[in-house]
């Protein structure tokens, strides 16, 4: 073989691989609606936006799974926000470098766990210690559930966060301190808002993260289908939509009416977090295209 | 996660088939066509399935036998699918199952392996030691929620139940919730949590003075307290749920345990199941707390 060939052999293959993943979510986008569409023939659309989660005797509303996992989520990421945001000031701006080479290991390798793990951390610290704190009648709540998933956002956004303040220009840093402000009105004023873009999208990142999670979340939530329509619903069981494909996609016969409704629930996740992607990368164009202006 | 634990040690018992010399028997086709058995489904008989696979071990050493859980319904489709050629079932094929078979060719065939009592349990400090099946009926409705109406203290219930892929769920529904009425379009009340595994219902029965569960009798631990039921004929007369009263009937909430075959069972299906009805096995049912169809 000339050296020419083995040019193009490995191209070739460094294409395909680049491809591939364009190919991939398309053939899981038409699978998850041939699979998942027909349940809009078996169920009327009117039944499926109720309130009622009940498969096994006929009740396919799926409200109360789609906002459980948007409450989850929501609050999920209410948390792993100044978390994760001020980690990654603290990695970036303050941290001296021997504690940044014992901290950002240690952040990855809380990526790394399982969430099994962490699911079962939860059962057995955050399940007793919720119920007791706030005086519930059970532990296994929205909030556990969103707790345990803000542990899984916080390194995503930690990361994308700290690389987006790394990107910072020092001389930002160096024209705030020359003009006399202290470090904190430095990182306030000067180096968060000029990395606003790359901050964003780590929260983006990891409401994605959080969205799509699932074991982690059926173990503390208490699945239980109830509409969280309340203010304090987030300190009652609910049930997710991942939990349900989980737990019932076993069980469901191909092809029956369950089956079709638990792949819609799936295009519905798959909408979500694709409008979640966009939303990211619809919030980083136009930051530099209004940046690229001010600059020409 | 038990149903992780399982389907490890499923494999484990594979891998270690394949390590041992494969003895095919020329003379009896019959016999090596079924050297090998997959039986599948309900996670109330997985631990019997298990023991019964174990002790065979000693009378056909040839026959492998891989046992899996994963729900009632997970076995049936299996047993449709033709991926599996025994499926344990907490509950009754249903008719649209049976359609779904004998659509795929099929002549399930079922066979009453034990029997097993379902124990209602609540935490050992709760003050409420039995309950009439309707006052049960009711708080698994959403009817009774504080247990001051039962008799208890002033505490708010916590209904859980296993998930809805759960024959003991079915069961439950169908001879607890709707009372045995076939009519009844009553469902469990929609703030019941849902909870993947014996092991969550037994835990937060445990730490939790409100929680009120239910179980197959072989998984109770004596971490929790059993509560005395009565039937709807003979509502003073509180029984607790054990071997002897599930035999002489007094106790309600008690079903048989199946096993359902594609076809009539021929080979080393029909031995196994023969020897799974005979008085040593039947044995094992009583050691693991179930309750055995013969006296042994």
């Amino acid at each position: 073989m000339s050296k020419q060939q083995g040019n193009l052999v490995i191209t070739g293959i460094i294409k395909i691989a680049g491809y591939s993943s364009i190919v991939f979510v398309t053939l899981i986008l038409i699978f998850l609606l041939r699979e998942g569409l027909p349940a809009l023939g078996s169920v009327p659309i009117s039944q499926l936006f109720s309130t009622i989660w009940y498969p096994i005797q006929g009740y396919f509303g799926i409200l109360p799974l789609i906002l459980g996992t948007l409450l989850v989520t929501l609050v999920a990421i209410l948390i792993a926000l100044p978390f994760g945001v001020c980690t990654a000031v603290y990695l970036s701006e303050i941290a001296p470098k021997w504690v940044k080479a014992v901290l950002k290991p240690v952040i990855e390798i809380l990526a790394g766990i399982p969430s099994v793990v962490l699911g079962f951390i939860g059962i057995l610290v955050f399940v007793p210690f919720i119920r007791t704190f706030f005086n519930l009648p059970t532990g296994l709540t929205g909030l556990t559930g969103a707790i345990l998933l803000a542990l899984i956002a916080i390194p995503t956004v930690v990361s994308i966060a700290e690389d987006a303040l790394n990107t910072v220009p020092d001389s930002y840093r160096q024209a705030a301190l020359a003009l006399g402000v202290t470090r904190w009105q430095t990182i306030w004023g000067v180096t968060l808002p000029a990395a606003k873009t790359g901050v964003l999208t780590a929260v983006m990142l990891g409401v994605g993260r959080a969205l799509g999670e699932t074991m982690a979340v059926m173990m503390v939530t208490g699945n239980a289908p109830v509409m969280p329509t309340r203010l304090n619903s987030i300190l009652m069981p609910l049930r997710t939509m991942t939990a349900t494909i989980a737990s019932e996609m076993g069980e469901v016969a191909t092809g029956s009416t369950h089956y079709q409704v638990l792949f819609f629930i799936g295009i519905v996740l798959f909408l979500l977090s694709l409008a979640i992607n966009v939303a990211a990368s619809w919030v980083s164009m136009r930051q530099r295209q209004r940046s690229e202006r001010i600059l020409s | 996660m038990k149903k992780w634990f399982f389907f490890v040690l499923a494999l484990s018992l594979l891998l270690t088939s394949c390590n041992a010399p494969t003895t095919v028997e020329g003379d009896s086709p019959a016999a090596s066509s079924n050297a090998y058995i997959t039986d599948m489904g309900s996670d109330t008989i997985v631990n019997l399935a298990l023991a019964w696979a174990e002790a065979y071990q000693q009378v056909q050493p040839d026959l492998r036998i891989s046992v899996t859980g994963g729900g009632s319904g997970v076995g049936i489709t299996a047993l449709i699918n033709k991926t599996a050629d025994i499926a344990n079932a907490s509950r009754q094929i249903t008719s649209a199952e049976m359609d779904a078979a004998k659509k795929a060719g099929l002549n399930p065939q079922e066979i009453v392996i034990a029997r097993d009592a379902i124990a209602v349990i609540v935490n050992p400090n709760n003050p409420v030691d039995q309950l009439t099946l309707e006052q049960l009926s009711g708080i698994y409705r959403g009817e009774i929620n504080n247990w001051e109406e039962v008799g208890g203290d002033d505490r708010p219930i916590v209904r859980l139940s296993r998930e809805t892929n759960s024959g003991t769920h079915v069961y439950f529904l169908e001879s607890v919730v709707r009372l045995g009425n076939s009519k009844d379009t009553a469902i469990f009340s929609r703030d019941t949590l849902l909870l993947p595994s014996s092991e969550g219902i037994i835990s937060e029965v445990r730490d939790n003075l409100n929680a009120i569960g239910y179980d197959g009798l072989g998984y109770v631990t004596s971490e929790v307290k059993k509560v005395a039921i009565s039937s709807l004929d003979t509502p003073d007369n509180y029984v607790l749920p054990s071997a002897a009263t599930v035999i002489d009937n007094t106790y309600v909430i008690s079903r048989s345990l199946y096993m359902y075959t594609p076809n009539v069972p021929t080979g080393g299906v029909k031995t196994y199941i023969d020897w799974i009805l005979s008085p040593p096995a039947q044995q094992i049912v009583q050691n693991l707390g179930f309750v055995p169809i013969t006296s042994p």
